[in-house]
């Protein structure tokens, strides 16, 4: 992939990440969201509140289906955001 | 050839791990004989029922069982039909006028079951392009009626007045919007600042539809539940509710003053597709929603019991779910499910049923000993109850 280091949005949520990062796994954009951070749905809910809030937008359950690595969150985000 | 039960492996590993310990199955249980609404034979011992939803005591009222066994005689055991066709009798009817005066409301659809209700109207009236936000505990027959639909399904944090305002504002201001509450939250007992939630909610121009299966019968000045209590009836669109709690038989159902309401039972697949609710179980329904009308003395002797378990577990050093008690339920938080399993057994040994609630239907992976109060409870039975919590609490060394 790029250098996602430079993506300043990327590092956004990263960051947003790291509270829920119980394992300490090195997140990149390909980082599954279940598979490498093991997350159950009770910690995708509040981790998703989190970066909403954040960004100040909405990420309805139906998107959250597709999401399945950082890097589809990024993009997802962008979208969102306009 | 892939075996489509190994998905479930890992639940039936934990199963069988919990259950070598000599451990009892919590969710295997049988009732022998029931004596009342708040005794029960379980393995042939005598047991009080603390995890019942049977609030008001009714399922053993002697108007209500008549009113069911006339019904029997006069219109037999079952319809064999939808409400539809030909399963609405005369008892639907009565039922479903019963409702209309319990709540003040012009219209009153009965359903099969209460899970029925929700998935039916919550998958019904949002569309497509309509946004349904729900508190992260819903119940889920709340969630399934959100999955069955198409609707886009926004949650927000559990009781957070603020999350949800957020959200109704980051909402496109013209598309329909559905908010879902509940009076009470069943799994720790906690009452919704519905005051708030309803206003803001009606401000960002949301529909509203309060499940009140929790607090029907019980909380508000005539038992209509956490709105009334709250003083926002008139401002909620649509309460769920069902009659496998205080209304002590089966069945759901959906109240709401909305012009159009009656073209549900038309387009509201979990209602056409079913068969109806029995003659018996409508009758039993109907007699005892207009008993829990004028239910107050009940109504104050549940609210003593509830206070009293809360108080007394609190004091033996137990950690409740809620600091106050809120509701007929009172959650008592266990370390986890082993810890759990091993005090619900211990109950059961003394002779005490309670609900063992785990995740995933708990909220924050929390294992729950589950009390639900009932009115018919004596204040003499719950410092009975209090005394075998103390002897099973100190036998598991959870106090």
């Amino acid at each position: 992939m790029t250098d996602h280091a430079s993506d300043p949005l990327f590092a956004e949520i990263k960051e947003e990440i790291e509270p829920f990062n119980a394992k300490g796994v090195e997140v990149t954009r390909e980082t599954s969201f279940q598979k490498d951070l093991e997350w159950d749905s009770l910690t995708v809910m509040d981790f998703v509140a989190a970066i909403e809030d954040r960004f100040d937008i909405i990420i309805t359950m139906n998107m959250q289906a597709e999401i399945e690595t950082v890097g589809q969150l990024v993009d997802a985000v962008t979208k969102l955001r306009g | 050839m892939t075996d489509l039960f190994s998905k479930f492996d890992a639940l039936i590993q934990q199963r069988e791990t919990l259950l070598s310990t000599g451990q009892r199955d919590p969710f295997s249980l049988v009732m022998e004989e029931v004596k009342s609404p708040t005794v029960a034979v379980v393995n042939g011992k005598e047991t009080i029922l603390l995890g019942t939803y049977n609030y008001m005591g009714m399922t053993f009222d002697p108007d209500v069982i008549a009113a069911g066994k006339k019904a029997l005689d006069d219109f037999g055991t079952g319809t064999t039909g939808s409400r539809v066709l030909n399963g609405t009798y005369q008892g639907h009817r009565e039922c479903e006028d019963a409702l209309k005066e319990f709540y003040g409301f012009d219209h009153a659809m009965v359903f099969s079951t209460g899970y029925q209700a929700n998935l039916g109207i919550i998958s019904t009236i949002a569309g497509k392009d309509d946004y349904v936000l729900l508190d992260i505990d819903s119940h889920a027959s709340i969630y399934d009626g959100c999955a069955m639909g198409n609707a886009q399904i926004v949650p927000f944090r559990h009781n957070d007045i603020e999350a949800l305002e957020k959200r109704l504002k980051r909402l496109p201001e013209d598309a329909g919007k559905l908010v879902i509450l509940e009076g009470v939250y069943s799994m720790l007992g906690d009452v919704a600042p519905l005051k708030e939630m309803v206003r803001i909610s009606k401000e960002a121009g949301a529909m509203v539809l309060v499940d009140e299966a929790h607090s029907m019968g019980f909380i508000g000045e005539h038992g209509r539940g956490v709105a009334e209590e709250q003083g926002v009836m008139d401002d909620v669109d649509f309460i769920i509710g069902t009659f496998s709690k205080s209304v002590g038989t089966v069945g759901g159902f959906c109240v709401s003053n909305h012009p159009k309401f009656e073209v549900m039972r038309l387009v509201c697949r979990p209602y056409v597709f079913t068969a109806s609710l029995p003659p018996s179980v409508v009758a039993t329904a109907a007699t005892s929603i207009r008993k829990l009308m004028h239910g107050s003395e009940k109504r104050a002797h549940l609210w003593e019991n509830s206070r009293k378990l809360h108080a007394g577990l609190k004091a033996l050093g137990f950690t409740i779910g809620t600091d106050e008690p809120q509701s007929a339920i009172i959650a008592v938080i266990m370390p986890d499910l082993e810890g759990g399993a091993k005090m619900w057994e211990s109950l059961l040994n003394e002779g005490l049923y309670v609900n063992l609630a785990r995740p995933p239907a708990t909220p924050a992976n929390m294992t729950l000993l589950r009390c639900s109060l009932c009115a018919e409870h004596t204040s003499e039975q719950v410092d009975e109850i209090l005394g075998m919590f103390e002897r099973a609490g100190k036998a598991t060394g959870i106090i």
